[in-house]
């Protein structure tokens, strides 16, 4: 048996006109997270259901679990979990309802359905909704039943397809956790994001694709050190001063700051080791800050230094 | 490698669809008010004229030929309901799952059934409170039923297979309706075939309602039975064989 969970070379599919895939690697070792990062439309649903057998690739052959999605879906089925973009509950059946139902239909006895759907209800915070119908759950709570829908059987490989899209701040770091906890439980997981920070949240691996092509497949760690680390974005609480903020962002490193046309300035730095020094810098200069954050780059940042264009949200393809 | 069809998993899902009808009860007008309302119509409408001014002698034809039509027109709603409910993300679920294809589908199918007996209980019910009396005894009252939900649970997949095929609900009802009235109008239904000209009675006579009808009016009055009975088992047996493969690939057809 490989030491691959999941293992795709030149999966292509297309719709139409559409070419959603256009020859697509990917690789998840056993028990790791795959990140795959990239803009609506890019291919990364299209990939996925073709992982989970929703789909049939028109080229290329893919393994999960050790058995090939075309010969042996049933077996991939038997292996797998999948939450997708959009929650894929029965609106009508209360949260219990819901998982007993997939938990009988993976042959579980009743009573083991019961006590698996309480257990898993009661992980996810919903063992008070539990009686209610999936119509009157917020988006956050769907979003959450769909998780434990996939999680059932125990999947070994978990697909999860933008799990975070949508959901406040809090929230998406109550999925990170159970990300991480699925992964000590020894699964593998299989993500789509739109959000580098994600990726380098949770991932071992992040296989960037774009127009249904890979463009790049590196560790976070790599990723970062291609698209420049960090990012420290400032603006002046007085417009006036944009000069010499200019002059102390300068002095950091020696590189010029961005500047969005609206007096935001935006510099790559190596870290936050040197916060410290900007604020006292910004204080003897005596410059007044409105905004002050250290973030990693946006997806639009990392597109534009590993193809040179600006990522663009393919309105017209992201269904496929 | 394929996996077996499974009937527990069939009924896991037929529990699904008899809790979503409870949810919403309106999805049982067609097999509670509007028999009534077609039992009522149909009777006090043509009552008179068929039967030259005795409504009652129209009310022991007419119970067997709605039983046959009814029946038929509320198996357009599993048709209807599943091109709805295929669009929802939940069937991403159930084809993610390893279970047959064909599982949802027959689990629609059995959660029907009990629409089907509900349907017979009303009409039958109502139509005695109107008057209508069975001239045999309450064992062929049951086989004339048991025929009858066979012959929709065989028909559903050909609501089915529409279902799978036409675009939208809408469409799903447009098409069935298509089919349903001339089935059901060009039979024994509603007027004894010989007062009909000559075309017409020879598609009478192969109509497969027609033969549903003869057999439930002749399991319900008294009379020969055994051929027509036999005829419609004919046309229950062809119906799935033909349509539950058709309705099973527009399924899987259907991403």
């Amino acid at each position: 048996m490989t030491d691959l969970a999941i293992e795709a070379t030149g999966l292509i599919k297309t719709f139409g006109e559409t070419k959603a895939l256009a020859g697509v690697d990917l690789a998840a070792r056993r028990g790791s997270v795959l990140a795959v990062l990239g803009p609506n439309g890019a291919g990364k649903t299209t990939a996925v259901r073709i992982l989970a057998t929703l789909l049939r690739a028109d080229g290329g052959t893919a393994r999960v679990n050790g058995f090939d999605v075309r010969k042996q879906p049933e077996k991939v089925r038997e292996s797998i979990g999948l939450t997708g973009q959009f929650a894929s509950v029965d609106d009508d059946l209360t949260g219990m309802q819901n998982l007993v139902m997939i938990g009988q239909l993976l042959d579980l006895p009743k009573r083991a359905a019961r006590q698996r759907a309480a257990e898993l209800l009661a992980w996810f915070d919903l063992a008070e909704a539990a009686d209610r119908v999936a119509k009157k759950y917020s988006g956050g709570m769907r979003r959450r039943l769909d998780l434990a829908a996939s999680l059932v059987g125990r999947p070994q490989v978990i697909f999860l397809d933008e799990p975070t899209t949508g959901l406040d701040p809090a929230k998406r770091e109550d999925m990170w956790d159970v990300v991480r906890s699925l992964v000590s439980d020894g699964s593998t997981v299989l993500l789509t994001t739109q959000y580098l920070e994600e990726a380098d949240a949770l991932a071992d691996e992040v296989t960037v694709i774009d127009h249904g092509r890979v463009i790049a497949h590196d560790t976070p760690h790599g990723l970062k050190r291609v698209v420049g680390g960090q990012r420290l974005t400032v603006r002046p609480a007085n417009p006036a001063q944009h000069d010499e903020l200019v002059a102390v962002l300068r002095a950091i490193n020696g590189s010029s700051p961005a500047d969005d046309g609206r007096g935001t300035l935006t510099v790559p730095v190596d870290g936050d080791d040197v916060l410290p020094d900007v604020v006292a810098r910004l204080r003897a200069a005596g410059i007044a800050v409105e905004e002050f954050s250290l973030h990693l780059p946006s997806l639009d940042e990392v597109f534009f230094t590993l193809t040179g264009t600006r990522s663009r949200d393919h309105d017209e393809e992201a269904l496929v | 490698m394929k996996k077996r069809f499974s009937l527990r998993h069939a009924l896991v899902l037929a529990k699904r669809n008899i809790i979503k009808v409870t949810r919403t009860p309106e999805q049982l007008i067609d097999v509670t008010l509007q028999p009534v309302i077609f039992l009522t119509l149909f009777l006090y409408v043509l009552g008179g004229a068929m039967s030259h001014g005795s409504p009652h002698t129209y009310l022991q034809f007419l119970v067997p030929g709605l039983i046959g039509q009814t029946i038929a027109m509320s198996s357009i709603s599993i048709g209807q309901n599943m091109n709805a409910d295929i669009e929802k993300g939940v069937f991403d679920r159930f084809r993610s799952l390893p279970i047959a294809r064909s599982v949802p589908l027959v689990g629609a199918v059995l959660a029907d059934f009990f629409r089907y007996v509900v349907l017979c209980v009303i009409l039958v019910g109502f139509g005695y409170i109107l008057g209508f009396r069975i001239a045999t005894n309450p064992l062929d009252l049951l086989a004339a039923l048991g025929l009858a939900i066979c012959f929709a649970l065989a028909f559903a997949w050909v609501s089915l297979f529409v279902g799978m095929t036409v675009r939208t609900s809408g469409a799903v009802q447009g098409v069935m309706f298509l089919l349903i009235f001339p089935l059901s109008f060009g039979s024994n239904a509603f007027a004894p075939t010989t007062t009909m000209p000559g075309w017409l009675q020879a598609f009478v006579n192969v109509n497969p309602m027609s033969h549903l009808v003869s057999a439930v009016r002749g399991l319900l009055l008294g009379g020969p039975v055994g051929a027509q009975v036999g005829w419609t088992f004919v046309w229950i047996v062809g119906m799935i064989a033909v349509f539950f493969p058709l309705a099973l690939r527009g399924y899987i057809r259907r991403t």
